[in-house]
């Protein structure tokens, strides 16, 4: 089952008086429970093509269906809602909120899903543990690892179940040892529960991991090679 | 809601300095209005009472003319049933007949120019406290024939209890009026002016003293809420006969005591306005800084899939507890200080002083709870809070996600 398909995809810049093509032309399509990594050199457009199939970010042309649902036609609230419920992301900078635990962070998207405590409750503490954080519910971000801040947020990405997980650079702030580690995890929540994964990376560890691996250059596919 | 209560709440203490010194400016802001506030009223208050103990009363029913040209032509017959008809209107408490004039006292080797106040020994009781005032001798009871005379003048005119005391004046349609009184008690009024000049004595005598029987020169109207002064006013003025009587309320009588309160109302308020105008600055920096430093943690947020709307209401009500907070701390901090000046007011000297005491009031300055301007210096700072969190909730509500992301 096709959960993202990419159509002609275009994305040019013009915010400042030099335009920046982007992505100039992508067609790609994403089958439920694939772990697949976009690699390619530092602007070629990795986080650009990220940003627009999560949809952060309008394409100039072309179409993104996700599920079904050409996310361009949805309104901005609209598409606010859409990704709370069907897109999970994971951040270079882990991104968790500074104020709320890590067992609150992961509840945070629930909460916005308007989910019951028992279920919140439940499900906050089987993510936590599955990313071998059961001891530290009530931790707040600054007095974890960033490996553990980004396991954090791998459980906040799956809290909602979403479709898919995107996740930009996921490791480059991670040494080796808890790079292994979150891939790890990530790899068996992909086997185990089918959660698909895409990686915008150009980190080799990750490329060996993924079982399908899209090189772009220049906001072009260059290759596409399932293992 | 609840959660984002706690979400709200901890984040106005992420940074704990700046959040104290926003609180800081908003305490300080409050204690010092509501300080100055209930000194203000307090002391208005204390002014209002000293009118009607000093005399003039709350209003006066006069003949038309009279307060312009304050001569014995300009009286009126004491009617009962007139005065029966103001008695009966609502928030009349009393109405009390006066026949005030001038003349000269002598005791021999001195004199001096005075007022002669006739007064209804019985009604007074109620409104000026005559009988509180004694120092010395009795006040009237129904068979006086004496006269009851100010502290101040009983010393310039060396007069002692049981003295006699003449008195010289043009009676009514320009007779001349003459008596001997004996002098029955000594009053102190606390308005030193009166108290250098001032002769009670039973209306009867007087009226008999001035040839003017059965006349009065003023009836004073007692009040029992004298916020309604107005409608009271209105009413009264409706019971009189057309375009034979004055009314005036003690604002027109005391046109310069109301120049000063208000004035120095104008005075408090701009002084509220620069304090108000200095936090809301401050409060606008604190929001401003709090929001644009976390503008990434906004956009992971409504990436995350917060609706920019309910990102608003957050800060909003982080806004609002850090306003409240403020707000509660300046009351609670203001309310001992106030609590002691109201048991312990602030009593001038020299000059200040004077100027009170010319007016008749004792130079204190009482302090007095106000509630609702408690609620409304907090209707204040919240404005001031909802204002000043307009811009960030503006650039939230616009948020570009991937902008935020990146920054
Ligand atoms: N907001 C932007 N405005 C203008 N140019 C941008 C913007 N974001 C990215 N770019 C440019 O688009 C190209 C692709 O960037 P990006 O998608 O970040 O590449 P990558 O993630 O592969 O490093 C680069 O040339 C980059 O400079
Ligand atoms: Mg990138």
């Amino acid at each position: 089952m096709k959960v993202i398909e990419i159509e002609n995809l275009e994305k040019i810049y013009n915010e400042s008086e030099i335009k920046v093509h982007a992505i100039r032309g992508i067609d790609l399509s994403f089958e439920q429970g694939e772990f697949a990594a976009i690699v390619g050199p530092s602007g070629s457009g990795k986080t650009t093509l990220l940003n627009l199939l999560g949809g952060l970010d309008n394409p100039s042309t072309g179409k993104i269906t996700i599920g079904g649902v050409d996310i361009s036609s949805l309104k901005s609230s609209e598409l606010i809602n859409f990704r709370l419920s069907n897109i999970g992301f994971v951040f270079q900078a882990y991104n968790l909120i500074p104020v709320l635990t890590a067992k609150e962070n992961v509840e945070f998207v629930m909460h916005l899903q308007g989910k019951p405590k028992t279920e919140r409750d439940a499900r906050t503490k089987e993510l936590l543990e599955s990313v071998g954080l059961g001891d530290r519910l009530n931790s707040r971000p600054s007095k974890l690892s960033g490996g553990q801040q980004q396991r954090v947020a791998v459980a906040r990405a799956l809290a909602s179940k979403p479709k898919f997980v995107l996740a930009d650079e996921p490791t480059a702030n991670l040494d080796t040892e808890a790079t292994e580690n979150l891939l790890d995890i990530m790899e068996r929540l992909n086997r185990e529960e089918n959660i698909t994964f895409i990686f915008a990376t150009h980190d080799a560890r990750v490329m060996k991991k993924a079982r399908r691996v899209i090189t772009i250059e220049d906001g072009r596919v260059l290759s596409d090679i399932t293992k | 809601m609840k959660d984002y209560l706690k979400l709200a709440w901890r984040n106005i203490w992420r940074n704990k300095r700046r959040t104290l010194i926003t609180i800081a400016s908003v305490f300080f802001a409050m204690f010092l209005s509501l300080i100055m506030r209930s000194m203000q009223v307090g002391s208005y208050g204390h002014m209002a009472d000293g009118i009607v103990e000093a005399f003039t009363g709350f209003m006066q029913v006069h003949k038309d003319g009279f307060w312009d040209d304050r001569t014995l032509d300009n009286t009126f017959a004491y009617q009962t049933d007139m005065v029966r008809d103001i008695e009966s209107a609502d928030n009349v408490k009393a109405v009390i007949p006066r026949l005030e004039s001038f003349a000269l006292a002598s005791t021999g080797e001195l004199t001096k120019g005075i007022l002669v106040v006739g007064i209804d020994p019985v009604k007074e009781l109620d409104l000026t406290h005559p009988d509180r005032k004694i120092k010395e001798g009795r006040y009237f009871d129904q068979y006086s024939d004496g006269v009851l005379v100010s502290g101040r003048l009983a010393e310039f005119l060396n007069l002692k209890l049981n003295d006699t005391l003449t008195l010289l004046s043009t009676g009514y349609h320009g007779a001349s009026a003459a008596g001997i009184y004996p002098v029955t008690g000594i009053v102190e009024m606390p308005n030193p002016q009166l108290d250098r000049r001032l002769v009670f004595m039973p209306l009867p005598i007087a009226q008999d003293f001035y040839g003017a029987e059965n006349m009065l020169t003023s009836l004073v109207i007692n009040v029992h809420d004298s916020d309604d002064l107005k409608n009271t006013k209105k009413v009264i003025e409706y019971l009189l006969e057309n375009g034979i009587y004055e009314i005036m309320d003690w604002k027109e009588m005391n046109p310069e005591l109301v120049q000063q309160i208000q004035s120095d109302q104008a005075g408090g308020y701009i002084m509220l306005g620069v304090l108000y105008m200095i936090v809301g600055f401050g409060v606008l920096g604190t929001l401003i800084m709090m929001t644009t430093e976390r503008r990434r943690e906004f956009g992971v947020m409504v990436a995350l899939g917060m609706q920019k709307k309910k990102l608003g209401l957050i800060l909003m009500i982080e806004m609002l507890m850090m306003g409240l907070v403020g707000a509660a701390s300046g009351i609670i901090g203001s309310l001992p200080v106030i609590g002691y000046l109201v048991r312990n007011p602030i009593r001038f000297t020299g000059e200040y002083a004077e100027i009170f005491e010319s007016y008749g009031f004792e130079p204190i300055m009482p302090a007095r709870f106000e509630g609702f301007y408690f609620a409304g210096q907090t209707a204040i700072v919240m404005i001031i809070f909802m204002l000043a969190i307009i811009p960030p909730i503006y650039s939230v509500l616009r948020l570009k996600e991937i902008k935020a992301l990146r920054s």
